[in-house]
């Protein structure tokens, strides 16, 4: 029976349910849904992200077997819930500029961030799958959600095609799994892992689910749709997709596999996921260096940033789940800060979006240079910032698994990537204005930005808090 | 063991300054300049006391301070200093309200940020000296990159972006690959220690014992890096746009402080950590560093732009200084740790006297000049006395550092070979030969250009920068014990270290050569 213990422990999960209910009610019933819905939104998240940290000492499981709640899923939603409050934050003045300030908007952010939550709390291969669908089906629809602009009905379109084929991978990964497994449930198949690991059936489903998640993570050789998505997208969605997109898929593989990764060190799927990773890394980093348009730029690292987390992942050890773990806490905040400069400076019509545009940036708007600033060093990994505290916990994990050339690559591609980070510096403060352009002043947005920039230095500051408190949960 | 503050107060006050100044209106200039020079003498005046309170009698590490940074990889906030690292914060304490003076002229647009990248930088610097954990000491080396990539590239000459991008990326690349051969050295700990560390004190006594191959492959992982920013032929390139495009504060700093912190980590880490790696491939750096200095000395004698030519004599001076750290004597490290300090004091005299000069005439062509003893003769004969303190003249500083060099070199037994000792010491006269033919060039003979009749002399501002430095230039001339004996038994225990790795435990050395 289910009891209100229960139901306490899931809260975060009925919060966001229930909130997407009443704003579905608003939009029908009320005129000014467009000005309730957005604080609406931001308060629901916000209450989520901070009931799940004060939750977060309470670990269960739930609904027979299905559904993890506490502890490292709850630092999940605290990261899913905080992007999604920082998005809604950015997006109020930024969809009257880009032509979609539809109600519609907030309620899929709100579907899409319940699909990420389940996904990080699964228990079984179907909840993953469920959780996966809502937030790709969202994800799809706020893609295009301007249907007069070509470049997001396209991004929309390409991301559709592309994100049910990988969902195919998935399911039929999920298939054989269950064919060799004979349950569904993530303990069965922890229990049996081991003694499947000749299995052809059991390799095959796994290798499957690794594909249609490496679709989603945007690693290469999988990453295609990711550059024209991120560009026809609406910039404060490309900058949830590239975060809490990232962060969701992630959490699925270290749940579902968690008993791949809390062993000494490399296992079978190991290769795999190296060479993805090198792979990702080399060719996020090598590429963006020519890109012209900014949302391409920053679409490109984040697929060499994808890289660097799956080190973690190919180190198979608890120090890797823990780093990427806190890569994934730093980076979501790093990527939605710097999304937000862009989408602050990005004018109507989707101008100003050229990596010229930001010359001279210090002298039109120094705060913001001063911020983007700080969120292209964190990127490039250069200490005390909070994303080189990321890519060390990673290498670290990677040296300890005896996957030292792999570690030596990432901090190649990470010097390769520095320079197309340092670019947009020395144009904002080393050159002049090519084009006059005014910035249009807006409060919630420069809250965001400025929320994001706080846990950035905290998280490069003060790393070890999250990293005690996340290696507790992983014991 | 009880923790002293102090050394936390060094780098903590620079970095609580530049924040206070962050809240400073910037049309205040005058309060700006004012609050950064206050700032950084305070910081200076706290560095004296740690050097009168400093017991030159002991090798070991002093005013630690440790506290847990990040428990889960072991890593602590740990800091302390011994002879060699307190002689640098010296230096680089001492120069730094020097430079914020010499800048009140040059220095005209955006001075809330100049004076907030230095105090920045300083905190840097510091750190980078001041670091006992190899990761924090990581985190400073990287952290200092930033406010010396804008002060280049904001208040820099014509070229100043591609310079400030070429050191930013080469540096950077060095120093990525000492971040794998930190953690490499952190995870291979344990298997010894029991326990992840990158505690510079306890990697001491577990480093050496690891087997050759591993070691090689390390010390060139820190090597490489240490090498770019010395710079080391041939991985001097970055260094001549740097200094020419840096703004003359920059280029002091930089060629002052930011070239020893590259030799000061081939001192404290590569030898004692790594000493059989050391002692092998210590002929072939000896190599590269005697060919710096004739391969600097040379190019500088053809040099037409004077900031270049004293640019590349830093490659020329730090070769002596490489050629000391790897003779791996008694003399020859002692005389390496002066010349670092010689190095960045008559350096920086050399950069801010062109400073001075190109503030007046704003070009450093060696040929628009000519004959102006007579109209400046208090910069001539400022010139003169800097040229000569680099050249090495007995009775000034230069001297006291090369000859002690050369000695060491000459009975190093690790370089076993004379003619290291022989082909430096025609370094010295190179030395002489561009040093004085440029000044002859600039100050003697007729005034080439009647323009130049009008350029004011050195006023008070400018002299009172000098004049600190030279009476240190003297001094360390004169009478060199006062500072050697501060790094005297720190040399004999990094000695200690690279011939007899591991002595038991984590002993102390009593026993010296």
């Amino acid at each position: 029976m289910i009891s209100i213990e229960n139901l306490v422990d899931i809260l975060p999960l009925i919060i966001i349910s229930a909130g997407i209910l009443l704003s579905v009610i608003i939009e029908i019933y009320s005129s000014k849904s467009e000005n309730i819905l957005p604080w609406f939104s931001f308060s629901l998240f916000t209450l989520s992200a901070i009931y799940a940290l004060y939750s977060i000492n309470s670990v269960s499981v739930e609904f027979q077997n299905m559904i993890n709640a506490g502890g490292i899923v709850n630092l999940f939603y605290f990261i899913f819930c905080s992007g999604s409050a920082i998005v809604t934050l950015l997006s109020i003045s930024y969809l009257k500029k880009y032509g979609a300030y539809f109600g519609e908007y907030f309620i899929l952010l709100q579907t899409s961030v319940l699909g990420m939550m389940l996904m990080a709390a699964a228990r079984d291969l179907f909840v993953v799958f469920l959780g996966l669908e809502i937030m790709s089906v969202s994800f799809y629809v706020l893609a295009g959600l301007n249907r007069k602009r070509l470049s997001a009905n396209e991004a929309s379109l390409k991301y559709f095609l592309l994100g049910a084929f990988a969902t195919g991978f998935f399911v039929y990964g999920i298939a054989l799994i269950y064919g060799a497994v004979h349950s569904t449930s993530i303990q069965m198949i922890s229990a049996k892992f081991a003694d499947l690991s000749g299995n052809i059936l059991f390799l095959g489903g796994i290798l499957l689910f690794l594909i249609g998640f490496s679709f989603k993570i945007a690693a290469f050789p999988f990453h295609m749709w990711v550059p024209d998505v991120y560009q026809g997208a609406p910039t404060t969605i490309s900058a949830l997709f590239s975060t809490g997109g990232k962060a969701a898929a992630f959490s699925a593989i270290m749940v579902v596999l968690a008993v791949m990764f809390t062993g000494s060190g490399q296992n079978q799927f190991t290769p795999y996921l190296a060479v993805i990773s090198t792979l990702s890394m080399l060719y996020g980093s090598i590429v963006a260096i020519a890109q012209i348009d900014i949302k391409r730029m920053l679409a490109y690292s984040s697929i060499a940033h994808a890289g660097y987390m799956i080190v973690g992942l190919s180190a198979g050890n608890a120090l890797g789940v823990a780093g990427i773990i806190f890569y994934l806490a730093a980076y979501t905040f790093i990527n939605l800060g710097a999304f937000g400069v862009v989408s602050i400076i990005e004018g109507e019509n989707e101008s100003n979006l050229t990596i010229d545009s930001y010359s001279g940036l210090n002298k039109k708007s120094p705060m913001f240079a001063a911020l983007l600033a700080i969120f292209m060093f964190s990127l490039a990994g250069i200490p005390p910032f909070a994303g080189f505290f990321g890519k060390y916990y990673v290498f670290i994990s990677a040296v300890k698994a005896d996957l030292t050339w792999l570690a030596i690559i990432g901090v190649i591609s990470s010097a390769i990537s520095a320079y197309f980070y340092l670019r947009i510096v020395v144009l904002m403060y080393f050159k002049e204005t090519s084009s006059d352009f005014k910035i249009e002043k807006s409060n919630s947005a420069q809250l965001a930005i400025i929320i994001s920039v706080l846990f950035v230095v905290l998280l490069g500051v003060a790393p070890g808090t999250l990293i005690d408190l996340i290696t507790s949960f992983l014991k | 063991m009880e923790n002293s503050f102090l050394v936390s107060y060094l780098i903590f006050l620079p970095l609580l300054g530049s924040l206070v100044l962050l809240f400073i209106n910037k049309s205040k200039e005058d309060l700006i300049k004012y609050f950064g020079l206050f700032v950084s003498t305070l910081v200076f005046v706290i560095s004296l006391i740690i050097y009168f309170n400093f017991d030159s009698d002991s090798g070991e590490f002093q005013f630690i301070h440790k506290i847990n940074w990040i428990k889960n990889i072991n890593v602590s906030y740990f800091v302390g200093v011994d002879g060699l690292s307190l002689l640098l914060v010296l230096l680089t304490t001492f120069l730094t309200p020097l430079t914020l003076i010499s800048s009140w002229s040059a220095i005209t647009k955006q001075i809330k940020e100049f004076t907030f990248f230095m105090l920045v930088l300083e905190v840097g610097m510091i750190g980078v000296f001041v670091s006992l954990d190899l990761f924090l000491f990581y985190v400073f080396w990287e952290a200092m990159l930033i406010p010396m990539y804008f002060i280049i590239g904001i208040w820099g000459g014509e070229q100043r972006i591609y310079a400030s991008v070429k050191f930013f990326l080469y540096t950077m690349f060095g120093s990525l690959l000492m971040l794998i051969a930190i953690i490499w050295l952190a995870v291979n700990s344990v298997s010894v220690l029991g326990h992840f560390s990158s505690d510079l004190v306890e990697l001491y006594s577990v480093a050496p014992s690891f087997e050759q191959s591993l070691q090689m492959w390390m010390f060139f992982a820190f090597a490489f890096s240490f090498a770019i920013k010395v710079p080391l032929f041939p991985l001097h390139t970055w260094l001549p746009d740097a200094h020419v495009q840096a703004p003359t504060a920059g280029s002091v700093i930089l060629a002052g402080v930011l070239l020893k912190m590259g030799t000061y980590g081939l001192l404290r880490f590569c030898l004692p950590l790594f000493p059989d790696a050391s002692m092998k491939f210590a002929p072939y750096i000896a190599v590269l560093a005697v060919i710096g200095i004739i391969y600097g000395a040379l190019v500088a004698m053809v040099q037409r732009d004077m900031k270049k030519l004293v640019a590349y004599s830093s490659v020329a001076h730090l070769g002596f200084v490489v050629l000391g750290i790897f003779a791996a004597t008694q003399e020859a490290v002692q005389g390496a740790i002066i010349q670092m300090i010689n190095h960045g004091l008559s350096t920086g005299a050399l950069f801010l006297l062109v400073g001075v000069i190109y503030e007046r005439t704003h070009t450093r062509e060696i040929s628009y000049y000519g004959g102006i003893a007579k109209i400046v003769p208090l910069f001539s004969f400022a010139l003169m006395f800097a040229s000569l303190s680099s050249v090495g003249l007995p009775g000034l500083n230069g001297f006291v550092g090369e000859f002690l060099i050369l000695l060491g070199s000459f009975k190093s037994p690790v370089l076993n070979s004379w003619w290291f000792t022989v082909f430096a010491s025609s370094g010295v006269i190179f030395a002489a030969i561009y040093l004085l033919w440029m000044y002859q060039r600039i100050v003697f003979g007729e005034v080439t250009n009647p323009k130049l009749n009008e350029i004011p002399d050195m006023n008070k501002r400018e002299m009172l920068v000098l004049v600190p430095i030279f009476i240190f230039i003297i001094w360390i001339g004169i009478q060199p014990n006062t500072f050697l004996k501060v790094s005297d038994k720190s040399t004999k225990k990094i000695i200690h270290q690279v011939y007899h790795p591991i002595d038991g435990e984590n002993k102390t050395v009593t026993d010296v050569k």
